[in-house]
């Protein structure tokens, strides 16, 4: 089995700031994941990697480029504004994990 | 009929023997159940609906008694389980998901259901489409039916993350399934598992009622053994869907009519040089030259081009595609469905919620995509990486001046055992280096198996087509189909089978 | 002025800049086809796409796009030809999709200006910065249960307009007028019904403090202040606040604070750590969203007469006084009811009418207009009767109050009630003489300089008469006969 090892330029010097736990920590609450300090020290050199590896676009002259966002070479179509939707209450509910008298249920927001 | 060679036929086949009345809807649906219930070591479904699959059969052949018959009536399909499929569990492989039953159908599902498919039940992927091998999901790796001739004992994966689809329509468990395909995740599994698979244009087929995974990559498509099978589905599946806005008002053509035979005379095949990457390994390199011999051979005329821009392809996906989707993942946060974690406050609950109901794979992409969009990267990941896209597709554009399909290599290796390269993203990433860039140009591809390694495994070849053009993309298949002639059996299946 | 506080160190004055949230006038959501009517039972008005359900997406309202251009045109404003939606991030439980959609770089109206009105009858123009299209959220009930949270979505995705000024306003009074002024033009575009206690109109109060004429302060966003009163009392708290600070010695912080309309002041909102890194990116299920100039164009042709257009012309072509114009063109129902009395009547005598007896009655009885007892035309013809001499002034307040008890014409009450005014000179002659024969001392008096006398006189006569002759006759014979 021949896996390819790099058919990728080599990455120009880092630019940008690399991942240091403290981000990675920042991140994942930004992302509201949980994580134990074991999980973010081993994400944590993943994660580099990947932007290191992401990085390589740097080394394009885009000046001038307009970004792309979609492909598709269509115009946004619209609606009319007749009411075909809703009144679907049951089934709206239907998979929440806490439900009451229509409410869904969350634990309580303090502001 | 026995059940061994009604497994066998193609879906073409199979809906001439319908019609002649060899045999009934519901013989050929029992057939696959059958075949499923012999391969659960494969691994191929989440969910099993056999009693749906049965009902809908009885149906078909009641139809088509009244001489009302679809498109695809009384053929059982698979569905990758990122369709949403109205009162069976959709789980998109997470444990997020692992209760979830959608109260709606996706476009795509009940456009097959109109045409008479049956549904045997929902297959097995990489979490959220998130990986090449099945070995992100949550309810466990799916295995290829092929083997090497060299270790025969090694499991080898599906691809991914349509494994289950091209699992089962491999190992004769359904004769076609519905895939989805964000950065080659039809193309890469069609090509482990020695059948066919196409991509169409972006905004062919609508993505309502599909779980996103990156919205402006993710397109749906299909798996079956023959490209004329895949024509079929691909008819069946296509055209505007006011219910997503990124569906194109296009006719949709006959893509049957379409394949003319396979004649690709006077067709100008592009073969793009920065497709021939440092490290490539010789049995994909002799695949592809065989390929460009078979077509050459056919009449067709090989034209060099250049796509300067191809090989930043990885990078940008692996920028866009985690920024989308760590937005689109932001709804799986235990409110309103979904399995939720309590916590001692509503932080904490969604935090814990969507650590344990997402897999590693896919916390890794929400994580990289969060971190490109926040303040002060943006510019420099998501915006370069836009205009990389840009440059990316007018390469194409311009390649498509001198030429009519692109033919390409499709994966930079056959099949690999389960457990490679799952500790580096990068080398797992690397897989779809031939696939993505299609994702990010829009353009529709096709994987057709081509040939045997020497260990004894399938490998596909790509073509590549221009936006909208599906037909010509077909029929440029259906030539190498001819050529190739592929008929070598997943090794579970025993090779005597073949011939 | 409060426009400018008085500090230990000297004077600051006061910089507002207001971003609004109108919601638009329309039948269904901005990106789902449920129901965007106020008030309906929890979840009932939601559809699979306003729950985000997986796989779901969306799909945009085009009269709400309609309804946006037509706003920026009213708030004399560029429609850019281009706009994007974005997706703005961020986790809270009314939020479904875990982003709302919005317009961050390319919203769909660009730099626009409307005049407000201050108390002397000034007006002064305030810049619009934009104006964008986004999705509402749904709506958190912190109060049912004692460790839970209730979300209902049914306002979930309902289209807002976000208007946001420039920091040109200064004071409490100015940011009043502003929000009067903004929900005048919505509610005459038909846009926004304005109705600040719903919610359908919310106000976000950006204040900061400055030297009077130096550089601009740091802000600090207001939220949560629904009406025009808080606005007002949340603006004189938090400059007040941020000038106590400053004075000692402290620097004011960029943040976002809450109005606590109870105890009457502002609060820091710790709940919005992640504010600053919203991630905006252009939502990939939605193009971009293209105007064509020539529908634009067809936009324009259909738009009302504004309120500041309303208001000179009634000033130039009725010659009515500034502050009486503006409390005629305050709501589009007020002031046409006005024309319509107004139409080839004296338009003095009618603004007078509307505004001093109809609306005053209308407004001790907490009515509205569209609920008045007396039509435009019964008043116009009540008007008539005055002018034409068939009633004096006096009597036809006396019809008044019965017309607004009855809904009759005046006439039919001038009729019935036999109130038509005697106008025949030798009638009210023969009167005149009784009542200088009856009172020969106070003509004598009269006669000797008691001008005051006179309204005596005419007292009696109205009396014998029972109001209804004429009083300019009556004048002009007394004053004949008592030489
Ligand atoms: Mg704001
Ligand atoms: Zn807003």
């Amino acid at each position: 089995m021949t896996t390819i090892i790099s058919c990728i330029p080599p990455a120009l010097p880092s630019t940008l700031p690399v991942m240091d736990t403290k981000t990675v920590k920042k991140v994942a609450s930004l992302a509201r994941l949980s994580m134990t300090d074991q999980e973010l020290e081993s994400y944590r050199p993943k994660l580099e990697n990947i932007l290191k590896f992401v990085e390589q676009l740097s080394e394009v002259n885009t000046d001038g480029v307009e970004p792309l966002s979609n492909v598709v070479d269509i115009a946004l179509t619209l609606r009319t504004d007749t009411l075909t939707d809703g009144d679907l209450q049951q089934k709206i509910l239907a998979n929440a994990p806490e439900s009451t008298e229509g409410f869904f249920v969350v634990p309580k927001v303090v502001e | 009929m026995t059940q061994k060679s009604l497994t066998h036929l193609s879906i073409t086949e199979a809906l001439a023997g319908l019609s002649k009345k060899e045999f009934s809807a519901v013989e050929y649906t029992r057939a696959h159940i059958e075949a499923t219930e012999q391969n659960r070591d494969l691994n191929c479904y989440i969910t099993e609906t056999p009693d749906i699959a049965l009902r809908q059969a009885a149906e078909s052949d009641a139809r088509r008694a009244k001489g009302q018959a679809g498109l695809l009536d009384g053929v059982p399909i698979a569905i990758k389980d990122l369709f949403c499929t109205q009162g069976v569990r959709t789980t998109a492989a997470s444990r997020i998901l692992d209760q979830f039953v959608p109260e709606y159908e996706s476009t795509v599902t009940s456009k097959i259901f109109a045409e008479g498919a049956v549904m045997l039940g929902k297959v097995n992927l990489d979490s959220f489409g998130m990986g090449s091998t099945t070995g992100s999901s949550a309810f466990g790796q799916t295995f290829n039916p092929w083997r090497s001739t060299t270790s025969p004992d090694v499991k080898l994966v599906p691809g991914g993350s349509s494994g289950g689809s091209s699992a089962v329509v491999a190992a004769r468990m359904a004769p076609g399934a519905l895939g989805t395909d964000t950065g080659g995740s039809i193309r890469q599994p069609a090509a482990f598992c020695g059948i066919s698979g196409i991509k169409p244009t972006y905004g062919r087929c609508s993505r309502f009622g599909v779980i996103a995974y990156a919205s402006s990559l993710d397109q749906a498509g299909v798996f079956a053994r023959t490209v004329e099978d895949c024509a079929l589905m691909l008819k069946s599946i296509s055209g505007y869907d006011p219910k997503d806005s990124t569906s194109a008002n296009k006719p949709v053509p006959d893509f049957v009519a379409g394949l003319q035979g396979g004649n690709v005379k006077r067709l100008k095949v592009g073969i793009p040089k920065e497709y021939r990457v440092e490290g490539m390994p010789q049995e994909i390199d002799e695949s592809w030259h065989k390929g460009t011999q078979w077509l050459k051979d056919q009449g067709a005329e090989i034209v060099d081009i250049s796509l300067p821009h191809v090989k930043y392809a990885l990078p940008a996906y692996y920028i866009l595609a985690p920024c989308e989707a760590s937005s689109n993942l932001a709804r799986y946060d235990g409110v309103r469905y979904g399995r939720r974690i309590e916590g001692k406050d509503l932080k904490e609950t969604y935090e814990l919620t969507r650590a344990h109901g997402f897999q590693d794979e896919v916390k890794r992409r929400i994580m990289v995509g969060t971190y490109a969009l926040s303040a002060g990267y943006y510019d420099a990941y998501y915006v370069k990486a836009q205009k990389l896209r840009r440059l990316i597709r007018d390469d194409y554009m311009k390649a498509f001046e001198k030429c009519d399909v692109l033919l390409t290599p499709i994966t930079p290796s056959a099949a690999f055992p389960v457990g490679q390269n799952e500790d580096d993203p990068i080398k797992m990433y690397l897989e779809d280096i031939f696939t993505i860039s299609l994702n990010l140009a829009g353009l529709p591809g096709m994987c057709v198996p081509a040939m045997l390694n020497a260990e004894g495994l399938p490998l596909g070849l790509q073509i590549i087509g221009r936006p909208w053009d599906e037909e010509t993309v077909l029929r440029a298949a259906r030539g190498l189909e001819i050529a190739a002639d592929f008929r070598a059996l997943p090794g579970m299946l025993g090779t005597k089978m073949a011939a | 002025m409060a426009q400018i506080i008085k500090g230990r160190t000297g004077e600051w004055e006061i910089v507002i800049g207001m971003e609004v949230h109108a919601q638009v006038t329309a039948n269904t959501k901005l990106f789902s086809g449920a129901s965007a009517v106020f008030g309906a039972e929890p979840n009932s008005q939601v559809s699979m796409v306003d729950a985000a359900m997986p796989g779901m997406l969306p799909t945009l309202n085009a009269y709400c796009v309609e309804q946006a251009v037509r706003t920026g045109l009213g708030l004399n404003a560029e429609i850019h030809a281009t706009s994007v939606f974005e997706r703005k991030n961020y986790f809270y439980p009314d939020l479904p999709q875990g982003y709302q959609i919005s317009q961050y770089l390319h919203p769909i109206v660009g730099k626009g200006k409307i005049e407000i009105d201050l108390p002397q009858g000034d007006v002064k123009e305030i810049g619009i910065t934009r104006l964008h299209l986004e999705q509402d959220a749904g709506k958190s009930l912190h109060d049912q249960h004692p460790t839970k949270s209730f979300v209902d979505l049914n306002r979930s995705g309902c289209a807002l307009m976000e208007i946001v000024s420039e920091p040109d306003l200064r004071g409490a009074e100015e940011a009043a007028a502003y929000l009067s002024k903004l929900r005048m033009i919505l509610r005459y575009l038909g846009t926004c019904d304005g109705n600040m206690e719903e919610g359908s109109m919310r106000a976000d109060v950006n204040v900061s403090v400055r030297k009077p004429g130096g550089a601009l302060g740091t802000r600090c966003e207001i939220k949560n202040v629904n009406s025009v009163k808080a606005v007002q009392m949340a603006i004189d708290y938090e400059s007040r606040r941020q000038v106590d600070i400053i004075e000692d010695g402290g620097t004011i912080h960029q943040e976002t604070r809450l109005w606590d309309p109870t105890k009457g002041e502002t609060r820091s909102m710790r709940s919005k750590e992640d504010a600053h890194d919203y991630r905006y990116f252009p939502d990939p299920d939605l193009l971009p969203l293209v105007l064509d100039n020539a529908w634009i164009a067809s936009i324009k042709q259909t738009l009302p007469e504004l309120p500041d257009q309303k208001k000179h012309r009634f000033m130039q072509d009725y010659g009515l006084g500034a502050y009486d114009s503006g409390v005629l063109i305050a709501e589009r129902i007020r002031a046409d009811f006005f024309e319509s009395v107004a139409k080839g009547r004296d338009a003095k005598m009618a603004a007078n009418w509307v505004l001093n007896e109809l609306l005053g009655v209308l407004n001790k009885d907490g009515k509205n207009l569209d609920q008045s007892p007396i039509t435009a035309a019964q008043l116009g013809g009540l008007i008539d009767l005055i002018v034409d001499n068939t009633i004096s002034g006096k009597i036809a307040k006396d019809v008044f109050a019965d017309m607004y008890a009855t809904s009759k014409d005046a006439a039919k009450i001038v009729d019935e009630k036999g109130l038509k005014q005697v106008t025949d000179i030798g009638a009210i002659e023969k009167t005149v003489d009784q009542v200088i024969a009856a009172n020969p001392d106070n003509v004598a008096a009269y006669r000797g300089g008691k001008d005051k006398l006179f309204g005596f006189f005419v007292g009696q006569v109205m009396k014998e008469t029972g109001g209804k002759a004429n009083p300019e006759i009556v004048n002009q014979l007394l004053k004949d006969k008592l030489k």
